[in-house]
């Protein structure tokens, strides 16, 4: 690892908050799209499906 | 003896083939994994070059790697308003539900990048001018931006019938643009504490072996964007035909039951 000299608080916290950032947006546009793929799983496992797929 | 006429319907066009919401479904199922890969390998060159192949800056020294994170989302966080604006025209004019959509998985991304560049910006700021904040143009007006996209998320939740409420936000999104060449031009209309722009027409104001590991963070973080905003645009699509589906559903069990 480079000696990142006397400010080396600031360039970690800095790396180290946009990661944590990130991730949470990462987890959370995957939770999201996740949960709507179930949702639609659950609808059409009761037979609630789109016209276009039931005239198919 | 009659003669009839038939008008030739008009055949969309590729582009609008390809932003009908099924059709991008299933386009862009395909793009999904590559630009996953794409962006973890694009991430990895970008930081390796941060931390192990660039020099210190002359005058702020090892503080300039901040800069490899605080410059691309600072980019992105205009961006994105002004792929946003851009979509807002596409749901006002053509009023195409694709725009919709796009506007609206936007809009938290361009908040989570803005909230970045702002926190980076502030732990720049620190050991460079000796202060955390300074109400000074550039730094004021990205504030604004990031309440701005606060605000157009809010609204979105605010609308039962989305549809209806793109138009409106769409307004609102549009009115906000203005706000983006104010932040680009704030460092050359004001006097600030902000650096002027480090690339311009005239090319990037830095040597080389600081500027490739910066560009290479550019480039990750809008590949980092682009999938996060594909991936939200099609679980949006999702959202919508599973709440269609539960309308119809229950409209249809209403009209059983009459």
């Amino acid at each position: 690892m480079i000696d990142l000299g006397p400010h080396i608080t600031f360039i970690l916290s800095s790396y180290i908050g946009t990661a944590i950032v990130v991730s949470l947006l990462i987890i959370w546009v995957w939770a999201g799209s996740n949960k709507q793929k179930r949702r639609l799983a659950d609808l059409e496992a009761q037979g609630i499906v789109r016209r276009s797929q039931t005239e198919s | 003896m009659t003669q009839t006429q038939t008008t030739p319907t008009k055949q969309p066009s590729w582009f609008s083939r390809l932003a009908h919401p099924g059709v991008y479904l299933s386009w862009s199922a395909h793009l999904v994994v590559p630009l996953i890969v794409l962006t973890i390998v694009t991430f990895g060159i970008g930081l390796w070059y941060a931390f192990f192949n660039s020099p210190p800056d002359y005058q702020m020294g090892e503080t300039v790697r901040i800069m490899y994170i605080h410059v691309p989302n600072a980019w992105l966080s205009q961006m994105v308003y002004a792929i946003m604006a851009v979509s807002a025209v596409g749901s006002l004019v053509w009023r195409h539900p694709l725009a919709d959509v796009s506007m609206k998985a936007a809009a938290p991304l361009g908040a989570a990048f803005t909230a970045v560049a702002l926190f980076t910006g502030a732990l720049w700021g620190r050991p460079t001018w000796g202060t955390f904040w300074e109400w000074d143009g550039r730094m004021t007006s990205t504030l604004i931006l990031f309440l701005m996209y606060i605000g157009l998320v809010a609204l979105w939740s605010t609308f039962n019938d989305q549809s209806k409420g793109a138009r409106t936000i769409a307004v609102f999104t549009l009115v906000g643009a203005i706000n983006i060449p104010i932040i680009k031009f704030s460092v050359d209309w004001w006097n600030t504490l902000h650096q002027p722009s480090i690339i311009s027409t005239e090319g990037l104001s830095m040597p080389a072996s600081i500027a490739t590991p910066l560009l290479v963070m550019m480039l990750a973080f809008t590949l980092l964007f682009f999938t996060l905003h594909m991936v939200a645009m099609r679980s949006e699509i999702l959202r919508r035909r599973a709440n269609n589906l539960e309308r119809r559903h229950i409209a249809q069990q209403m009209e059983a039951k009459q």
